[in-house]
């Protein structure tokens, strides 16, 4: 027995059976590839703010707001305890004068400044601690609190905390629809596959009776599955690529009014080989249930 | 080559399709299984393909007793027959080569192997020159033809045959009669079921007479 004919029999039985029926063939890939689409889409734009997320909370910043009416003398004392902590890297001072020019700067809103009594901004650190652990830099921030006329102390890896524990969120309720959805696929393969066991009902018993194994009827449906699926993959990459670019034209407007530039990233190599993989492998998975529940009611009846 | 001893049949329902039945077949002997509709002939045939299992008694083929086989074990005794239908079991999606090279995929022989052998067994059914054309546009002479040929693609020792000139005039079922005559001076075994008497009196063949599922 020569394995590999077998094989490249049963997958030549199944291409020309796609080439016979392109349209319904096809048509199977696309409802698959759809489904797929609505977690792989959702898991990219995870994956696209989980990166922004990495990039920004790898420097945490701490800033130390000193109260409005403080003095200058016990801005120098603040400046003199922060120079002595160990656990500090570098900091900066921040006047208020300068921090309402940045702020007009930037907003554009000078003409607004006419309109101030007196300067709303207070007096600033900003600081670089040395220990990025979450844990030390809480600490650190309530030590920086009991310092004197310090009004607020403001950690602002806050933000990119609430934002990972959000890539976090997003990432398990994609995993859900991917298990749910997954097992619809299953089902719809399965399905598919079952009337393709019922069509070929005549062509499974004459080969019965002539001698033909379970494992060779069942190896061209168990292609027929997998081929299926890894349409569907194919299906669910170009659907979500499409989808990213047409996001990305959004983006790039938007990007632009904030002077920014951002894109969002296609799905890399290794993503799209286990995309395939796993969509290929739900479709071995439905055409298999498929042929182990119908092809034993198949019986010859010479 | 084929031997039943004491082989009852009852179906789920309680008909006794073949009762208490005995005899043995040589290797290279045709035999002819006869009696009216009913009387069991196709029953017997199942019960040596593995098809149906005795309700008692032993089916013993080629040394294996039929009726304990295991489930995986049946596609391989299988490969020892050629199986001629009286309705063909043709596969009308595919041309007739195709149909003949069918045997040989599952026994798994190398295209280019199938190939000639397929043409050779078309050949001998004088079929060859029809390779691409469907099935279907064949006469009913020239489809049972195309069944014998996939019966025998795969040189099997034993042709088990039911009614295969049920739906044929004399002249088209002369000519299967005269092909499974030359397959039997050759060497294989016949095992041929029909209800056409006049067919059997030209043949100095053994005639094993079934009536409600007795030998008589």
């Amino acid at each position: 027995m020569n394995w590999l004919s077998q094989h490249r029999l049963a997958l030549g039985l199944i291409l020309d059976r796609f080439v016979r029926a392109p349209f319904s063939s096809l048509l199977a890939m696309i409802v698959f590839g759809v489904t797929l689409s609505l977690p792989l889409g959702l898991y990219t734009l995870i994956e696209n703010v989980k990166a922004v997320a990495d990039n920004v909370s790898l420097e945490p910043q701490i800033t130390v707001f000193m109260s409005i009416g403080a003095d200058a003398d016990s801005t120098r004392q603040v400046e003199s305890r922060l120079k002595g902590r160990n656990t500090i890297m570098q900091f900066h001072f921040i006047p208020r004068d300068r921090a309402l020019q940045e702020l007009l700067q930037s907003t554009g809103l000078v003409d607004v400044a006419a309109g101030l009594e007196r300067n709303p901004l207070p007096d600033a650190f900003v600081i670089e601690p040395k220990n990025i652990n979450p844990g030390e830099l809480e600490k650190l921030r309530k030590d920086l609190t009991k310092l004197p006329k310090v009004d607020k102390v403001l950690l602002d890896t806050a933000w990119a905390e609430r934002l990972n524990a959000m890539v976090r969120l997003g990432r398990d309720v994609t995993l859900i629809l991917a298990t749910l959805l997954g097992f619809a696929l299953v089902v719809i393969t399965s399905n598919t596959i079952r009337l393709q066991i019922l069509s070929q009902r005549e062509e499974i018993e004459v080969s019965t009776l002539i001698g033909a194994t379970d494992a060779f009827i069942r190896r061209p449906f168990l292609y027929h599955g997998a081929l299926q699926g890894l349409g569907g993959g194919i299906a669910a990459w170009l659907i979500v690529s499409l989808g990213l670019q047409l996001l990305n034209v959004g983006i790039a407007d938007l990007a632009k009014l904030y002077t920014a530039q951002f894109r969002l990233l296609p799905l890399g190599s290794v993503d799209i080989l286990s995309l395939l993989l796993f969509s290929s492998l739900l479709g071995w998975l439905g055409a298999f249930l498929a042929v182990g529940r119908h092809l034993r009611r198949i019986e010859p009846r010479a | 080559m084929i031997s039943f001893s004491q082989v009852y049949k009852r179906y789920p329902g309680g008909h006794e399709a073949l009762k208490n039945l005995s005899f043995t077949i040589e290797a290279g002997e045709m035999a002819f299984i006869t009696g009216p509709t009913g009387a069991g002939k196709s029953t017997l045939l199942k019960l040596v393909a593995a098809i149906e299992k005795p309700s008692s008694g032993s089916v013993v083929v080629s040394g294996q007793n039929v009726g304990k086989l295991r489930r995986s074990a049946v596609p391989f005794l299988r490969r020892n027959f050629g199986l001629v239908f009286q309705d063909h079991k043709l596969l009308y999606d595919r041309n007739v080569l195709e149909n003949v090279i069918l045997p040989l995929d599952i026994a798994g022989l190398p295209r280019a192997e199938s190939m000639k052998r397929a043409r050779a067994a078309l050949d001998k059914v004088k079929l060859l020159g029809l390779e691409k054309a469907s099935p279907i546009s064949l006469s009913g002479g020239e489809q049972q033809r195309l069944c014998v040929a996939r019966a025998i693609v795969n040189r099997p020792a034993i042709v088990l045959a039911d009614e295969p000139t049920g739906n044929l005039d004399a002249e088209y079922a002369g000519e299967i009669m005269e092909m499974f005559q030359s397959f039997n001076q050759v060497g294989v075994t016949l095992l041929i079921a029909t209800h056409d008497e006049s067919l059997i009196t030209r043949y100095s063949s053994r005639v094993l007479h079934l009536k409600q599922g007795e030998l008589l």
